[in-house]
C-alpha cells in the first residue's frame, strides 16, 4: 500500500502533467523574455532603477517614429473599418445576390493572412513605377500616376497597402455583429415612422457601436505591430517605430539596448491598451448577438 | 494579424425574400472587390513580364531554379512542420487539462495564449536575443542548431493563439469529461485517453490550427531576420531588393499557398462537423 504523502504527490503530478509543458514553454519563451525587457527598461547601465530610458523616447527621431506609427495605424484602421463595414453591410443587408457573401468571407480569410512581404510585392507590381495600373493609366489615358504626386513608397502608399489586410480583417470581425442586427428592428423603426437616417442614428449605430469601436482597436493594434510589409515596401525610408526598433536591435543605429527596451515597452503598452479595449467591447457587443 | 474563419453564420436574412438590391450596396461591394482583385491581377501580370515583349513563365523558372529559394523554402517548410508538432504536443494536453482537472487555471492559460497577439513579434524576438544571448544562463543563440531551436520556440509562440483557439473550439463540441471517465472506467491510462480518444475527436480542429500555423511560419520574416536564420521570409525581402519580376512571381506563389491553407482549414472544419454529426 502506498503511503499517503506519496500518493498525494503522484496525484498532484497527474493533476498538473498536462499543463506543465505548456506553462514551462510559456514561462521560458513568452513571459521571461518579455519581463527581461520590461525590467531592463527601468534599469540603467549599472543596474540602478531609473526612468532615464523612457525620457529618451522623447528624442525627436524616436518620438517622430512613434508618432508616424500611430498616425499610420489610426488612419489605416479608420479607413479599413469604414470600407470593411460598407462591404459587409452590402452583402448582409444590401439585398445583393446571396451568393456573394460566402466568397467575400473566404476571400477575406485569405487576404487577412496575405500580409507581410508578398503583399508589398503585389502592390509594387500593381501601382509601382512599372506596375500594371501605372502602365495602363499611361498607355490608355495618358495619365502619369507618379506626376500627380502619388508615390507607393510614402505614407499614403503604406496606407493603401495596409488597407488590404485591414479591410479583410474588418470584414471577418464585423460580420457577426451585422448578422445580429435584426431585420425586425428596422421594420419596427419604420412602422413607428423613423426615416432610414433616424434608424441608423438611433438604433443601428448605438447597437453596433461597441463592435465598431472594438474592431477599430483591433485594427489599430494589427497595423501598429506590423513591420514586414513596410520593410519590404519602403526599406527604411518610412521610419516607423517597428523599423526603428528593428534597426536598433540589429545594431545599425545605436549600441544601447536600454533604449530598445524602452521602445519595446512603449509599443507593448500601446498594443495592450488597444487589445484591452477590443476584448472588453467584444464582450459588450456580444450581448446583442444572442 | 492572422485570422482563420469558417463562416458558419446563416445566409443573410435580408436577401431571403429577394427584394431589389440597394444600389449603394453594389457600389460598396464593387469598390471593395476592385480593390481586392486589382493587386492580384497586377502581381500575376507583372510576374509574367520578365521576357521582353511577350508573356512567359521565365520569372517562375528563375525563382524555382534558384538554389537559395530551394534552401530557404525547404528550411521554412521543415520549421513549419516541426512547429505544428510542438504546438500540438503542448496545447492539446493543456487544453484538455484545464477542462477537466484544473478548471480554475483556465483563465490563466487563455490569457497566456492571447499574449502573443498583444506583444508585437519584434518585441518577443528582441527578448529572445537579450535573454538567450551567448553570455546568458541558456546561451541558445550560440550555435546554428540551438538558434534554430529558439526560432522554433518563437514560431510556436506566434502560433499559440490560433492553435489554442482551434483546439479549444474542437473540444467544446465533445463531452471531454464523460469520455474521459468512460475511458478510465475501462482501464485506459492518460496516454491512451489523449492519443486514442481526444486526438481523433479533435483531429479536424487540430488540422485547422496546423494549416494556419503552416501559413504563418512559411512567410514569417521578423523572427527569422532577427535571429539571422536562412528562412523564406528574409530571402523574399532580399530578392525584393535586387530583382524586378521574381518578387511578383514569389508573391503569386505565396498567395497560392495562403489560399491553399485557408481552403484546407475549411475542409478540416467540415471534417470536424461531420465527426460531431455522426455521434449525436
Amino acid at each position: 500500500m502506498q503511503s499517503a504523502p506519496l500518493r498525494s504527490f503522484g496525484q498532484i503530478l497527474a493533476n498538473w502533467a498536462g499543463v506543465l509543458p505548456f506553462l514551462a514553454f510559456a514561462g521560458l519563451f513568452l513571459i521571461l523574455p518579455a519581463l527581461h525587457i520590461f525590467i531592463g527598461a527601468f534599469l540603467d547601465a549599472e543596474g540602478r532603477v531609473t526612468l532615464q530610458n523612457f525620457a529618451r523616447l522623447f528624442e525627436p527621431y524616436l518620438f517622430r517614429a512613434f508618432w508616424l506609427s500611430i498616425q499610420l495605424s489610426v488612419i489605416s484602421a479608420l479607413l479599413g473599418a469604414a470600407v470593411g463595414f460598407a462591404m459587409t453591410w452590402a452583402v448582409i443587408h444590401g439585398n445583393l445576390p446571396r451568393g456573394l457573401r460566402a466568397p467575400l468571407m473566404t476571400f477575406s480569410g485569405v487576404a487577412a493572412n496575405f500580409a507581410g512581404v508578398p503583399l508589398a510585392f503585389a502592390f509594387i507590381a500593381t501601382v509601382g513605377r512599372l506596375g500594371l495600373v501605372t502602365v495602363l493609366l499611361r498607355d490608355w489615358f495618358g495619365v502619369n500616376l507618379y506626376a500627380t504626386g502619388f508615390n507607393l513608397i510614402s505614407f499614403w502608399g503604406l496606407v493603401l497597402v495596409y488597407l488590404y489586410f485591414q479591410v479583410s480583417l474588418m470584414v471577418l470581425i464585423i460580420a457577426p455583429a451585422l448578422d445580429g442586427l435584426k431585420k425586425e428592428w428596422r421594420e419596427a423603426a419604420a412602422t413607428l415612422g423613423a426615416t432610414p437616417g433616424q434608424y441608423w442614428r438611433m438604433v443601428a449605430l448605438p447597437v453596433l457601436f461597441p463592435a465598431l469601436l472594438g474592431a477599430f482597436a483591433l485594427l489599430f493594434a494589427n497595423s501598429f505591430g506590423a513591420i514586414a510589409t513596410a520593410q519590404a515596401l519602403t526599406g527604411s525610408s518610412q521610419t516607423l517605430i517597428t523599423i526603428q526598433l528593428f534597426a536598433q536591435i540589429r545594431g545599425d543605429v545605436l549600441q544601447d539596448p536600454r533604449v530598445g527596451y524602452a521602445i519595446a515597452m512603449g509599443m507593448v503598452l500601446i498594443t495592450a491598451f488597444a487589445n484591452t479595449i477590443y476584448i472588453v467591447l467584444r464582450q459588450r457587443s456580444e450581448r446583442w448577438m444572442k | 494579424m492572422t485570422v482563420a474563419t469558417t463562416d458558419t453564420a446563416a445566409a443573410a436574412p435580408a436577401a431571403a425574400r429577394g427584394p431589389r438590391a440597394n444600389p449603394w450596396a453594389w457600389v460598396a461591394f464593387g469598390v471593395g472587390a476592385l480593390y481586392f482583385l486589382v493587386p492580384l491581377v497586377g502581381m500575376i501580370e507583372f510576374s509574367l513580364r520578365k521576357r521582353r515583349g511577350t508573356y512567359s513563365f521565365d520569372a517562375y523558372t528563375s525563382v524555382l531554379g534558384d538554389p537559395q529559394f530551394q534552401q530557404t523554402f525547404a528550411f521554412s517548410l521543415v520549421m513549419a512542420l516541426v512547429t505544428i508538432v510542438i504546438g500540438v504536443l503542448i496545447v492539446v494536453p493543456a487544453a484538455i487539462w484545464v477542462r477537466i482537472r484544473l478548471p480554475w487555471l483556465r483563465p490563466v492559460v487563455e490569457f497566456l495564449t492571447l499574449l502573443p497577439l498583444v506583444i508585437p513579434v519584434i518585441v518577443i524576438g528582441f527578448g529572445y536575443i537579450r535573454l538567450y544571448n551567448t553570455s546568458s544562463f541558456l546561451p541558445m543563440t550560440g550555435t546554428a542548431a540551438s538558434t534554430n531551436v529558439l526560432l522554433l520556440m518563437g514560431y510556436t509562440t506566434l502560433a499559440l493563439p490560433y492553435m489554442y483557439r482551434a483546439i479549444d473550439t474542437g473540444l467544446r463540441t465533445i463531452d471531454v469529461r464523460t469520455l474521459t471517465e468512460a475511458a478510465q472506467s475501462l482501464g485506459a491510462g492518460w496516454t491512451t485517453i489523449l492519443a486514442r480518444i481526444m486526438l481523433p475527436n479533435v483531429f479536424g480542429a487540430v488540422l485547422s490550427g496546423a494549416f494556419l500555423t503552416f501559413s504563418i511560419v512559411l512567410g514569417e520574416y521578423v523572427l527569422a531576420a532577427l535571429l539571422d536564420r536562412p528562412a523564406f521570409g528574409p530571402y523574399m525581402v532580399a530578392l525584393g531588393g535586387n530583382r524586378a519580376y521574381e518578387p511578383a512571381a514569389l508573391a503569386v506563389i505565396a498567395f497560392a499557398i495562403t489560399w491553399g491553407c485557408m481552403g484546407l482549414i475549411q475542409l478540416a472544419g467540415r471534417f470536424q462537423k461531420h465527426t460531431r454529426a455522426a455521434r449525436t
